[in-house]
C-alpha cells in the first residue's frame, strides 16, 4: 500500500517528463525542418513590398496575415527563426568555448592564477551584459556577425564559473593524486583527466545558452542595433510591428512572439531534462 | 638495517594538515628502509592518510623534510621532479575514487607509462601486471563502473607498480575488500617487495593484518590537536621470508 502511495506521484512525474520531452523534441524537429526546407521551397525577397496587401488579417492566402508593408508574416517568421537559431547556436558555442577555456585554465592552475582570472571574471560580470553587448555591436556595421560576437563575448562568464568550480572539485579527487604520482604533467592532468569530466556540464551550459542568445539577438534587433532593418529577424519584426499593435492589428506582433517563445521553451525544457540526468539532486529550472 | 645511511623513505619533523593553526600531524618522524615493511596504525582522523600523502609528495607539509633514498624532496605535487614523484607508488583506500571513470582498466594501468613517455612498453607491462594481480582477459577492456571494487583495486595496485617504484605507500589498501582479495593483493605487494627490494609503508587500522604483514608497526595516537609519531610498538616479523633486506 505504502509502495503504491510512494510510487504514484513519481510515476506520474515520470510520465509528465516523457510527455514534455516528446513535445519539445517534436517542436524542435518541426522547427529544424521548417528553417531548412522552407527557404528552398519559398525564396524570400527581403526588400519586396506589396502595399496593396498591407495589414491583411490571417487568411487562407496568408495564414499569419501580412505586415504594414504587405509582406507575408508566416514566411518572414520562418526566415527570422532561421537567423535567430543561427545566431543563437553560433554565439552559444563561441561563449562555451571561451568560458570552458578560461574556467579550465583557472581551475587547473589554481592558486594565484585562479584568483586573478576569477577577479577579471567578476569585473566583467559586474557590468550589465546587455550594456556590454550593445557597446560591442555599436562598434560594427549592423549584421549577423557583430551580433554573434556581442552575445558570445558577453556570455562566457557563467560557463567559466561552472567549469572552474567543476574542475576544482575534480582536482581534489584521488584519481588526480594518482595521476600526479604516476608522473603526469599539469597539462596531461588537465586535458586527460579533468577536462573530460567537465564537458557534460559545459555542453549543458551551451544548450541552455541557445535560447538566451536567441533572446539577445531579438533584444538587440528590437533596439535597432542588431540586424539591418530589412532583414527578416524576429526582433526586427516585433520592433516594426509595435505601431500596428496599437491600431488593433495583433498578428504582426503575436506570431513572431510565439516563434520566439515556443522553440526557446522547447530547447530549455530538453536541457532541463538533461540537467536532471547529470545532476539529479538539483531540480531543473528554466534559464532563459 | 639501522646503519643504512640512505633509507628509502625518511620523514623527519613533519607538521602537516589542512589548516596552519591546527595541523593534524605535529613533528612526526618515520623512517622506512629498503625492503622493509612498516605498518602505520591509528584511529580514524589521526592523520595516517595525510602522512601517506606527504610521503608520496602529494601534500605539502608546513614543516619537516622528506628524503627519498637520502635525497631531500625538492617540491610537492607537480613541483616535485618527475623522477622523485614516480619513485613512490601509491594505492588509495577507495578504488572508485582513485580510478578515472573514463579509462578502461588496461588504460588505467598503462597511464603512468604513457604519462612518462614510455607508452611503447605499455602492452607488455600491462599483460605482465594483469597476470600478477589476477585480472583476466576481458576485464581489462572494461571501465571502472563495469567491475567490482576488488577488481578495480587490483588494477590500482597494478598501476602503482607499473613504474617499479622504490617505495610503495598503501593507504588503507584493503579496507573496502573481502578477505580473499585482501590476501591476493597483499601477496602481490609482498612479491614485488621481495623481488625489487622496495620499501613499503602500509597504512591502516586493521592491527591484526598489519602486524602479520609488516616487519614492524608504528602507531599514530589520535590525541586532539596533533600527533606525535613515536614508534610505540614493534610487532614480530611476518611469517613470510623477509630476511633478504
Amino acid at each position: 500500500m505504502s509502495a503504491v502511495l510512494k510510487g504514484g506521484p513519481t510515476l506520474r512525474a515520470g510520465r509528465g517528463r516523457r510527455l514534455r520531452v516528446r513535445a519539445s523534441a517534436a517542436v524542435l524537429v518541426a522547427v529544424l525542418a521548417a528553417v531548412l526546407l522552407v527557404p528552398l521551397l519559398f525564396p524570400l525577397d527581403e526588400q519586396a513590398v506589396d502595399m496593396a496587401n498591407k495589414l491583411h488579417a490571417p487568411s487562407a492566402a496568408h495564414p499569419f496575415g501580412t505586415d504594414d508593408v504587405g509582406r507575408d508574416v508566416l514566411l518572414r517568421c520562418v526566415y527570422g527563426l532561421r537567423v535567430s537559431l543561427l545566431v543563437g547556436v553560433v554565439a552559444a558555442l563561441a561563449a562555451t568555448v571561451i568560458g570552458t577555456a578560461v574556467g579550465a585554465a583557472a581551475g587547473a592552475a589554481g592558486g594565484r592564477t585562479d584568483r586573478m582570472v576569477m577577479r577579471v571574471v567578476d569585473v566583467f560580470s559586474s557590468v550589465p551584459h546587455l550594456l556590454l553587448g550593445i557597446f560591442i555591436v555599436a562598434m560594427f556595421r549592423p549584421g549577423v556577425w557583430p551580433v554573434v560576437a556581442s552575445v558570445g563575448l558577453t556570455h562566457w562568464l557563467s560557463t567559466a564559473r561552472i567549469v572552474r568550480a567543476e574542475m576544482l572539485s575534480l582536482r581534489s579527487r584521488d584519481f588526480v593524486d594518482a595521476a600526479v604520482s604516476g608522473g603526469a604533467s599539469r597539462w596531461r592532468v588537465a586535458v586527460r583527466h579533468l577536462l573530460p569530466g567537465v564537458l557534460p556540464q559545459a555542453g549543458l551550459a551551451a544548450v541552455l545558452m541557445v535560447p538566451h542568445a536567441i533572446w539577445h539577438e531579438s533584444a538587440l534587433s528590437f533596439l535597432g542595433l542588431g540586424l539591418p532593418t530589412h532583414r527578416a529577424s524576429l526582433g526586427n519584426m516585433i520592433q516594426s510591428a509595435r505601431g500596428t499593435l496599437l491600431a488593433g492589428d495583433w498578428w504582426p506582433t503575436l506570431f513572431p512572439g510565439l516563434f520566439l517563445i515556443i522553440p526557446t521553451l522547447a530547447i530549455a525544457s530538453l536541457a532541463g531534462v538533461w540537467r536532471e540526468r547529470i545532476n539529479p539532486r538539483r531540480r531543473s529550472e528554466l534559464m532563459l | 638495517m639501522t646503519a643504512d645511511p640512505h633509507p628509502a623513505l625518511e620523514l623527519s619533523g613533519i607538521t602537516a594538515g589542512y589548516e596552519r593553526r591546527a595541523p593534524v600531524l605535529r613533528d612526526v618522524s618515520l623512517t622506512v628502509h629498503g625492503s622493509e615493511a612498516v605498518g602505520l596504525l591509528g584511529p580514524s582522523g589521526c592523520g595516517k592518510s595525510t602522512l601517506a600523502k606527504v610521503a608520496a609528495l602529494l601534500h605539502r607539509p608546513y614543516a619537516g623534510t622528506v628524503r627519498l633514498g637520502g635525497e631531500p624532496a625538492r617540491g610537492w605535487r607537480h613541483r616535485a621532479p618527475r623522477a622523485q614523484r614516480t619513485a613512490v607508488g601509491v594505492v588509495f583506500q577507495q578504488p572508485r575514487l582513485a580510478a578515472d571513470p573514463r579509462l578502461t582498466l588496461a588504460a588505467l594501468i598503462a597511464e603512468p607509462l604513457r604519462a612518462t613517455g614510455r607508452g611503447r612498453e605499455a602492452t607488455e607491462r600491462v599483460r605482465e601486471l594483469a597476470d600478477a594481480v589476477g585480472l583476466g582477459g576481458d576485464l581489462l577492456d572494461r571501465r571502472p563502473h563495469e567491475v567490482s571494487d576488488g577488481q578495480l583495486q587490483r588494477a590500482c595496485v597494478a598501476r602503482a607498480l607499473v613504474l617499479r617504484p622504490r617505495v610503495l605507500v598503501c593507504d588503507e589498501m584493503t579496507a573496502m575488500l573481502d578477505a580473499s582479495t585482501t590476501a591476493a593483493l597483499v601477496t602481490v605487494v609482498e612479491d614485488y617487495r621481495q623481488r625489487s627490494g622496495a620499501a613499503l609503508l602500509a597504512v591502516g587500522h586493521d592491527r591484526t593484518l598489519l602486524e602479520r604483514w609488516c616487519d614492524r608497526t608504528v602507531e599514530l595516537a589520535g590525541a586532539g590537536g596533533g600527533t606525535d609519531g613515536e614508534e610505540v610498538r614493534s610487532a614480530p616479523r611476518a611469517p613470510a621470508d623477509t630476511s633478504a633486506g
